[in-house]
């Protein structure tokens, strides 16, 4: 009678080893990737939107690692259990054969996997749009009071303007704190992306366009702020840092930034979704 | 392992080893030319030295930069630096102490193209953020009347340069402009802070005949645009 890990033929039942090492290796590495890797997986947690991203990353990295240990243990075992001898002659393995069941468990998981993400996915963008521009007309609105941001790009600097505050622009983002915000996100010329990597939002911005992102900041912060979208000679110089801060600082900050624009604010255009500035005088 | 698969892993060897080698070359040429291609650097003469040294940056600003300067490009929008013998140079990198008091004067030969973001005609980052016009401390100045500025956003500092009246006579050509051409003066103080290399750039289209006067100069190293290399 055959043992458990050889055939009738008495030759070793491959196909057992692998799985049982797979088995082993996977119940050991998914929960320490879960555990110790998810959460220092990007962005980070400056926003609710940028910590349910660090757990989108941890499910779908825990999903593929079963997968990897699997990859690793055939091509580990293979490479040490079929490596042709020293000297010997050359020798074609046996022929692969139709399995059935191997095909529909293959179809089968790869399958439920991919509908499971797509699902998780859906499920998550509809909650409040994921950091993601959503256009004029956004889809995934989170309920109660939102704070306005607008993101105007311009060659080659972001500018914010705040309308609840009289329509302030600075050149410097500050959110308050454990707070909904609203931004909008557009350009005065060519088309950037708005990129504030640590709180999870990426959105373009188009000229004559209003794309609104939702993001709700957590505890005092700093993030990087970048152009993701190649822009002109000098997109890779358009970054700046952002803070999130407390709602005191946020107050005297707001006071700060309303002394140092009242001289400019006559000459603005009134607070608009989009702008269509003037003039072009020396364009071709 | 076999004499020919010794052969073939040396020549697949070699072969890494050259495109890693290519690839380093390649990619510190094109650091350097997206560093100062265009325009060589030009050190600043420090005027008082010490802990908080002080330096004199004189610059001019002309609607046509002239075959003299730019041959490839005579009808280029461009910034130009005084040296210290009086010769203006097309040179836009420029090095600065690090901790140094900066006193700059513009003198404004161009025409005004007006700003696109109003936001940007008031002056920042510059000593009691106000810059003089013509003798005249202003803290904002008409954004349609904008020429150029003078903006290093990573220093949070931005000067909007008025331009010269559409109808001012005895109007410059080309440049270098002597002084006897209708001009605007305009002097501001800043401060260099930490060692660094700082973008510096126009944010007003004033690219004449380009899409949205983004385009040529604006886009082009050593004439709208160029870097503060702080040392």
């Amino acid at each position: 009678m055959a043992s458990a890990t050889t055939t009738a033929a008495g030759q070793p039942n491959h196909a057992k080893r692998v799985i049982v090492a797979w088995i082993v290796l996977s119940v050991v590495a998914t929960p320490l990737v879960a555990i110790f890797l998810g959460p220092a997986l990007p962005p980070g947690h400056a926003s609710q939107q940028a910590g349910e991203q660090v757990a989108a990353n941890t499910v779908m990295t825990s999903l593929v690692t079963p997968v990897i240990c699997l990859l690793l243990v055939f091509f580990l075992y293979a490479l040490k259990q079929f490596r042709a001898a020293r000297g010997g002659a050359l020798v074609d393995g046996p022929p692969l054969r139709n399995q059935n069941t191997i095909q529909v468990l293959w179809i089968v998981l790869t399958s439920a996997t991919v509908l499971f993400l797509a699902g998780y996915g859906t499920y998550e963008l509809l909650q409040n749009g994921s950091g993601g521009g959503q256009g004029p007309n956004p889809i995934a609105v989170p309920s109660g009071t939102k704070l306005q941001v607008q993101v105007i790009a311009q060659q080659w600097e972001f500018t914010y303007r705040y309308p609840s505050y009289g329509g302030l622009e600075t050149s410097q983002l500050v959110l308050p704190e454990n707070t909904e915000i609203e931004l909008h996100v557009t350009s005065l010329d060519a088309i950037h992306s708005f990129w504030a990597y640590e709180l999870g939002i990426k959105a373009d911005a188009n000229p004559g366009n209003d794309n609104i992102a939702f993001l709700k900041t957590k505890g005092p912060d700093t993030f990087h702020v970048r152009c993701a979208e190649l822009c002109g000679l000098w997109h890779g110089y358009m970054f700046s840092n952002g803070r999130v801060v407390s709602a005191s600082q946020f107050a005297a900050w707001v006071q700060q930034q309303q002394q140092l624009f009242a001289s400019v604010e006559r000459y603005m255009p009134p607070y608009a979704n989009r702008y269509f500035p003037d003039p072009q005088r020396r364009a071709g | 392992m076999s004499e020919r698969m010794r052969a073939t892993t040396s020549k697949l060897l070699g072969v890494a080893l050259f495109l890693a080698a290519a690839g380093i070359l390649i990619g510190f040429y094109v650091s350097k030319l997206t560093t100062d291609a265009g325009s060589p650097s030009y050190t600043v003469p420090v005027q008082t030295a010490g802990a908080h040294p002080v330096v004199d940056l004189t610059i001019q600003t002309v609607a046509a930069v002239g075959p003299q300067l730019s041959p490839g490009h005579p009808d280029f929008v461009s910034y130009l630096i005084r040296d210290t013998s009086g010769k203006w140079r097309r040179d836009t990198v420029w090095r600065l102490p690090a901790n140094a008091t900066v006193h700059v004067t513009i003198y404004n030969f161009d025409g005004a193209s007006g700003l696109r973001n109003p936001y940007l005609a008031r002056p920042l980052g510059v000593d009691g953020n106000q810059e003089v016009v013509d003798g005249k401390p202003v803290s904002v100045i008409n954004p349609d009347d904008a020429s150029h500025t003078f903006a290093v956003p990573q220093l949070g500092l931005i000067v909007a340069l008025p331009g010269v009246a559409d109808d001012a006579k005895d109007q410059c050509g080309y440049a270098p402009c002597p002084m006897s051409n209708a001009h605007r003066t305009i002097t501001f103080t800043f401060h260099t802070g930490a060692k660094g290399h700082y973008r510096w750039q126009c944010f007003v289209p004033c690219a004449a005949g380009w899409i949205d006067g983004f385009g040529g100069p604006m886009q082009t190293i050593g004439y709208m645009d160029g870097f503060l290399d702080v040392v």
